[in-house]
């Protein structure tokens, strides 16, 4: 709690620091002083900033985050959207990471020191070195331009547009029963997934792998191998679940990271998350969107790591609270 | 043992990695060939950023009066008949007349036309939207920078209703070309139903060819067809969707893939991979670009230093490297589209021996150092100011001056040219309301020091000659003032003018009757696929 507190003074004041005045963005190459000087009455800018923030966490507290300066619309209406764009792109992104990052950090471990594990880690390594924009770029002409398999932009089909209710596509499409539709969210979200996954699927490979070798170098594992239990048996049920509590550290603060902005990749293929929303933002002072968007992401993260915290207790039944 | 298990468990996923991508390849997705009945009554309409608001009032935004303007209808329209831009009368109003000194104009309105409410369009709902804005303060920026300001600042001082289907406004000073002015967007005409309900901005409401379906912000809008638009036959869509993709190559390759029939504001390098395979169309120029020198910064405040600077820049060049060759090189501040175009005007040639001869004269045989300022986002009449910036810094050394290239982000840029910060800088403007003062005024007249008159000129003659164009009734009277007042900025060297710059847009080759205006935005009740 004192965390987002202190969030919000922060996220408040530096903003209002950069050079640059939203009234001037706003009314572009028509701007005069006098008209930055109405348009700054009008949205309340001319007033002390004590008094200002003071007004902005009475909002929030009653869960109004105010008006956008550029738009003039409720904050609400749009921010609740974008972050469901990212954080479906982000936990389909992560899912990936976490199927492939995991399984070649346990096969790494288990065939440690072959050329098999040498591979693996070479394919770690390019994961995390190769830069996302390039990436993106790239499948975008290969998938999409030159093979003509996937889209190249936007979570729908922009002809079949989606019915949105939960503002998860994956979900609204069969709420409206539209396999179609399903289909094609899911090729919408493949690319950008897996070029997202990329950072996350490597780290999370690597930790799995120097986690797992940990454990599977002490005793207790010897002894199961010696009590004639299948090698897959060994390996995901006593090794992993025991090696996995680091990895599970890695995956929340991955999954925070995400969150707070995929933005490359969500300028590359169109999507309208909060990564984009933010960066708009930015570029056009609107000084409580981009409050509010700092205030939710760090609140998301707050949130994701309290969840990873209470599954270690799940996990480990050494932890408790 | 090992190796059987590395096998197995590799074969594994390799096999549900392509169960995974089969199911998900079903062919060419997202294609006009998907699914029948969409694609060919559906227009997809790529663009750069998405509006700012739905009623055009409260915007300044090209990108908002691109879409607005098939929502809601001016009284009068802008055409392009090939050479000039022109008011026409197939807007709301179907004539208009003028009294004798230019203050006081009649408009004849089109008759049996309603409002998708379903209110009728009548002189009154126009006094009722020219009440609204006259009566602002602050929200309607367009008012006051083309009428001088709010209530009794302003130049209109009443707005009658003579009959059902006549408005008169009264003028306080003559303005020759005040219809020009109400065929900007933002003085569309909105139902007053829709004012009244405070709706206006959710759901817009206007006699035009499409009707407001939804807004999904920073992502589509998605207008439908008006079933009884006034002008029979149009529009012959039956749906547009305006879609955002900011990044410029991200929109082209979605033109290519077929997931979108037409884009906007094309980026010049772009063109060569697709004028075969796509229709490109260009936007005769209304805009212009320039090298802007502050006048009150040392050695700027020197006119040899001035003209110095105009022949050590090759336009040609530029335009060839940065624009694929498609701008027109900028002699004037405004482009032969427009009313009152001098075309007797001799442009500073090419001359880099010239320019280090005068500024031997100016006492700078040795060249000097200078700040370069350019900006960092693509701008209409500049797609990349930063490497024309640096073309022109390699040209000016070639001459002996030394330019460091300054940039900040455009809302801090903008800020501080105006504070008088920059010894040179690349900007530019469009003529909002398509003529000559729309953009002389702006840049030159001494009332807007600090404002858009970024070089801080101040010049009683240019003023007072500009100041007279507006009440010159006669057209020629007023070329004859713009002619002078066009060889005055040239002689004084004001600036280097650099291009006007034609947009471009592309579309699949069976999309036709989409008019590109120079204002910005198009006509797209006339458009269709084939």
């Amino acid at each position: 709690m004192p965390v987002l507190i202190g969030v919000s003074l922060i996220s408040f004041l530096l903003v209002r620091l950069i050079p640059g005045d939203p009234a001037q963005v706003i009314l572009g190459e028509l701007a005069t002083e006098d008209s930055i000087a109405q348009l700054n009455r009008q949205l309340g800018l001319d007033q002390p900033w004590p008094i200002q923030y003071f007004n902005y966490l009475l909002g929030i507290v009653q869960g109004d985050f105010g008006l956008s300066l550029t738009q003039n619309t409720p904050i609400s209406d749009e921010i609740w959207i974008r972050f469901a764009a990212t954080a479906e792109l982000a936990l389909f992104a992560m899912l990936i990471a976490m199927v492939v990052g995991i399984t070649l950090g346990v096969l790494s471990a288990r065939f440690h020191n072959t050329w098999f594990d040498q591979l693996m880690m070479i394919i770690a390594l390019a994961g995390v070195s190769i830069p996302v924009f390039w990436l993106g770029v790239m499948g975008k002409l290969v998938f999409a331009l030159q093979l003509n398999v996937l889209p190249s932009i936007g979570r729908e089909n922009i002809r079949e547009p989606v019915d949105p209710i939960t503002n998860f596509y994956l979900i609204d499409s069969l709420l409206a029963g539209r396999p179609d539709q399903f289909v094609s969210v899911f090729e919408h979200l493949l690319l950008p997934a897996i070029v997202l996954s990329s950072i996350p699927m490597a780290v999370i490979a690597r930790m799995t792998r120097s986690s797992m070798l940990e454990v599977m170098g002490l005793d207790y594992m010897r002894t199961a191998k010696s009590k004639g239990l299948r090698d897959f048996t060994i390996i995901m049920r006593h090794g992993l679940r025991n090696a996995f509590v680091p990895v599970l550290t890695i995956i929340g603060l991955q999954v925070g990271t995400l969150l707070g902005g995929a933005i490359l990749t969500e300028t590359i293929f169109g999507w309208p998350g909060i990564g984009t929303y933010l960066y708009d933002a930015i570029q056009a002072r609107d000084y409580t969107v981009i409050q509010t968007g700092i205030l939710l992401v760090a609140l998301a993260f707050v949130l994701i790591n309290l969840l990873v915290d209470l599954l270690y207790a799940a996990i480990d039944p050494r932890i408790k609270y | 043992m090992k190796t059987k298990s590395i096998v197995k468990i590799t074969a594994v996923c390799a096999a549900m990695g392509l169960s995974l991508s089969a199911c998900a390849t079903s062919g060419d997705p997202d294609g006009s060939t998907n699914g029948e009945g969409s694609g060919k009554d559906t227009l997809i309409y790529a663009r750069a950023a998405d509006s700012d608001y739905l009623d055009p009032a409260l915007s300044t935004s090209g990108e908002t009066a691109r879409v607005s303007g098939n929502v809601v209808e001016t009284l009068v329209n802008f055409d392009f008949d090939g050479s000039e831009l022109k008011v026409t009368d197939t807007g709301l109003a179907k004539s208009w007349e003028a009294s004798d000194d230019g203050t006081a104009y009649t408009f004849e309105l089109q008759q049996g036309v309603d409002f998708q409410d379903g209110t009728p369009f009548d002189a009154e709902a126009v006094v009722y939207n020219f009440e609204r804005w006259k009566k602002g303060s602050g929200e309607f920026p367009f008012y006051p920078a083309e009428f001088g300001g709010y209530g009794d600042d302003g130049n209109i001082t009443e707005i009658n209703a003579v009959d059902e289907h006549s408005v008169e406004f009264l003028l306080e000073e003559p303005d020759a070309l005040f219809p020009n002015s109400l065929a900007v967007t933002s003085f569309a005409i909105s139902s007053p139903k829709a004012i009244e309900a405070g709706t206006n901005n959710d759901h817009p409401v206007g006699t035009g060819a499409f009707e407001f379906v939804n807004w999904k912000p920073n992502d589509s809008i998605t207008l439908k067809k008006n079933e009884n638009y006034w002008k029979d036959g149009y529009p012959k869509l039956d749906q547009i969707v305006f879609k955002v993709i900011t990044d410029p190559s991200a929109r082209v390759t979605a033109l290519s893939t077929g997931e979108v029939d037409l884009v906007s504001d094309l980026n010049p390098v772009d063109i060569g991979q697709i004028e075969d395979d796509f229709n490109v169309m260009y936007r005769p120029p209304l805009n212009v670009g320039f090298l802007g020198m502050t006048v009150t910064r040392a050695p700027f405040d020197n006119v040899k230093v001035r003209q110095a600077m105009n022949h050590a820049v090759d336009q040609q060049a530029l335009v060839k490297s940065f624009f694929y060759g498609k701008a027109e090189i900028a002699t004037n501040p405004y482009p032969s589209t427009m009313e009152g175009y001098n075309d007797q005007v001799q442009p500073y040639a090419y001359d880099p021996d010239k320019a280090k001869s005068l500024l031997a004269e100016a006492g700078f045989d040795k060249g000097f150092e200078m700040d370069l300022w350019a900006m960092p986002v693509s701008r209409p009449y500049m797609p990349n100011g930063q490497k024309v910036a640096e073309m022109i810094q390699a040209q000016l050394g070639e001459v002996g001056i030394k330019a460091n290239i300054v940039s900040y982000d455009w809302a801090t840029y903008v800020e501080k040219v105006e504070a008088g910060e920059a010894d040179a800088f690349l900007l530019g403007g469009t003529s909002s309301n398509g003529t000559a003062s729309g953009i002389l005024d702006f840049q030159f007249k001494s009332n807007a020091l600090g404002d858009s008159n970024y070089i801080r000129y101040k010049n009683p003659k240019l003023d007072d000659i500009l100041n007279q164009v507006q009440g010159a009734v006669d057209p020629d009277d007023r070329v004859a003032l713009l002619e002078q007042a066009q060889q005055i900025i040239h002689d004084e060297a004001l600036w280097v003018p650099l291009v006007h710059s034609t947009p471009a847009l592309a579309s699949v080759e069976d999309l036709v009757g989409v008019n590109p205006l120079p204002t910005g935005s198009e006509h797209l009740a006339t458009a269709y696929f084939e």
